[in-house]
């Protein structure tokens, strides 16, 4: 505590009188002495206790209920909501100075948010940062979850935009509360129902819904159905954040996370065809489709960071960290392209050497 | 035990504390269902009636004679204020189903066919996909027996097939009526509540409507109670009926008896004002 009136400690001092319990740190060189790293008036960590013990208070009561949506007091943040003020407020109230961060937006390290999320946490948290997955305990991401398999020592943080799955369903969230709160999801049901009538097979791009330890349906966020059986028995913990609709989600290790689906329809991921990646020639990783101003397509991995990997070593397995490396992460390879063709191809796998993991399904 | 056995199915409007003599001040021998004393509206009082497996159970009255009313707290739409209904499929008093068991009573064990459409049906889903809804709800996971039993629904509800997988709200309102009873009947319930099932149709579209429901109700053998003003609709399909005025039901008998000898001088003056 200081008596200088700084403009930027005023700033800092949202919540007024309460800010002045003796021991909080104020700065990253309150915690770390040696340090010169942090904003000056800035608590560490960018956000004051208060609103990290409100948050945390948040994640725990979702990890205490898997797929439910648990509303916290979301704070204006200096970006926009929709940027991912939720994934940095959920971020920045679990980083630690002993934490290595990283962040992904699309799957690339390299976005302008990615970087500036990045570098407000090397700031004012002084973490390590870092783009290679297996390097990190905290990773922040937007619309992907890493091709490489996440252990339990890493938690993965979520960006959401739109936290009910039912809304797809019916725009009153007054009305979507009864049915999560009864399991009532046969309006869900019936979308998909109609999506299967209008073309053949359940055609959900990204946001694909999920029933969480059998319970709750969740909105998984914008992640590609590509990812979307990552959630199913994990080793890590998963948050979902909004910051614009005030709530947090998780999904706690090794809980059962089914995509709905017909007995007869089921949930299938992307499909490539073939593709391969232009530059790491990767077929098992999911691809981008990007079209140069010269008019050639091309297919490329969208987990960047991976990418730069299998360019090193093109067979790294995508659980090359772990001790054993047929754990399963993600859709197999090579892409199937019907389901009963894909289960005998996960059996292939298991017995192959050269191609990792399988499918959950 | 019959099917479904209600006893003093009473229900208040309004948002006055009750006076506790709402009921014996208003009613049919008073002529009016406002309590005079406190304002309440008696919407209906003291209903004491049952319906036998495999029966039809007609419901006459004029509007505001508490028969809808009536339909939606035995269908469990609505909230009853008073009484007592044991229903063949639940423990307990029938009104009392906790939310959970309501969802599951409705979409298995009692059917109901709304006056308005938009209560009953989701108009922006197809035809197809609002009957589907009665069966994902009851737990049916696999998409093609559901498109055979929701075309099997649409068969025998007379509508066209082809036109199932089309949006409820380009529906003619015969066909929404149509789709409307085969989402009742999908997962074969006990009951099945049609309230005034053929307002807003017109003559000859009533009469196909009423010849299909007359055909299913015998074929499947369900239990079903009618509400309608039209004296017509209850002689064609009830086998007995309940005539109600002021929120009391104020006469009981065979239809035939009913509709040849009515004894209440109210029920006297609505058949000769009809026939």
């Amino acid at each position: 505590m200081t008596d200088d009136p700084d403009h930027e400690e005023m700033a800092a001092t949202t919540d007024g009188g309460l800010a002045t319990v003796a021991d909080e740190p104020r700065a990253v060189s309150d915690l770390l002495s040696e340090t010169e790293a942090g904003i000056a008036g800035y608590n560490y960590a960018y956000l004051d206790e208060h609103t990290k013990r409100e948050v945390r208070r948040g994640v725990l009561n979702a990890i205490a209920l898997p797929g439910h949506q648990v509303p916290f007091a979301s704070r204006e943040m200096p970006l926009a909501r929709g940027w991912g003020t939720g994934g940095i407020q959920t971020t920045l109230s679990l980083l630690g100075p002993e934490d290595t961060f990283k962040v992904i937006d699309q799957g690339s390290d390299e976005s302008i948010n990615a970087a500036n999320i990045r570098r407000l946490a090397e700031t004012t948290a002084d973490v390590e940062t870092t783009t290679d997955t297996t390097d990190a305990s905290v990773i922040q991401t937007r619309h992907r979850i890493p091709e490489e398999v996440l252990t339990d020592d890493q938690i993965l943080v979520l960006q959401v935009p739109t936290t009910d799955p039912l809304r797809r369903v019916d725009g009153s969230d007054d009305a979507n509360r009864r049915r999560h709160a009864h399991k009532n999801y046969s309006k869900m049901w019936v979308a998909l129902y109609e999506n299967v009538v209008e073309w053949g097979e359940i055609q959900i791009s990204a946001r694909y819904p999920v029933m969480v330890h059998d319970r709750y349906l969740m909105d998984p966020s914008p992640i590609p159905r590509w990812d979307t059986s990552k959630l199913n028995d994990a080793d890590s913990l998963f948050l979902f954040a909004a910051g614009r609709e005030a709530r947090i989600y998780a999904v706690p290790p090794h809980t059962d996370v089914e995509p709905l689906a017909f007995e007869d329809r089921q949930f299938q991921v992307e499909r490539f065809d073939g593709k391969r990646c232009h530059r790491c020639a990767s077929t098992d990783t999911y691809l981008t489709e990007v079209t140069d101003e010269d008019g050639v397509t091309r297919y490329a991995c969208n987990d960047a960071s991976f990418c730069e990997k299998r360019i090193e070593d093109p067979t790294l397995s995508k659980s090359h960290h772990l001790d054993d490396e047929t754990v399963a992460w993600g859709p197999g390879t090579p892409d199937p392209l019907v389901d009963d063709a894909r289960r005998e191809t996960v059996l292939d796998n298991g017995n192959s050497s050269v191609t990792e993991g399988g499918d959950e399904a | 035990m019959s099917l479904l056995d209600a006893e003093n199915v009473t229900r208040f409007y309004g948002d006055v504390e009750p006076c506790g003599r709402c009921v014996e001040r208003t009613g049919a021998e008073h002529g009016r269902n406002r309590c005079p004393e406190c304002g309440m509206v008696v919407g209906c009082a003291d209903v004491t009636l049952s319906v036998e497996s495999g029966e039809v159970l007609g419901i006459v009255g004029e509007s505001g004679s508490g028969k809808s009313s009536l339909a939606e707290m035995l269908a469990l739409d609505l909230a009853a204020t008073d009484g007592t209904v044991a229903f063949d499929a639940y423990d307990g008093n029938f009104l009392d189903a906790n939310y959970e068991e309501r969802v599951d009573l409705q979409n298995e064990h009692v059917g109901m066919v709304h006056q308005h459409v938009g209560d009953g049906l989701n108009l922006e889903f197809t035809g197809g996909g609002n009957v589907a809804e009665a069966l994902l709800a009851a737990g049916w996971r696999h998409f093609e027996d559901v498109r055979t039993r929701v075309r099997d629904l649409f068969e025998e509800t007379e509508v066209p097939a082809d036109r199932m997988d089309d949006p409820t709200s380009t529906y003619s309102g015969g066909m929404q009526r149509r789709v409307q009873i085969a989402k009742a009947i999908a997962n074969d319930p006990e009951l099945v509540i049609l309230d005034e099932p053929t307002t807003g149709l017109d003559v000859s579209v009533q009469a196909r409507v009423l010849d299909m429901f007359r055909r299913i109700q015998r074929e499947q053998d369900v239990a079903t109670i009618v509400v309608s003003h039209d004296l017509g609709v209850i002689r064609l399909l009830a086998d007995r009926t309940v005539v109600m005025r002021h929120g009391r039901v104020v006469e009981t008998g065979l239809t035939d008896r009913v509709m040849e000898d009515p004894r209440h001088e109210y029920t006297q003056t609505l058949i000769n004002s009809v026939i």
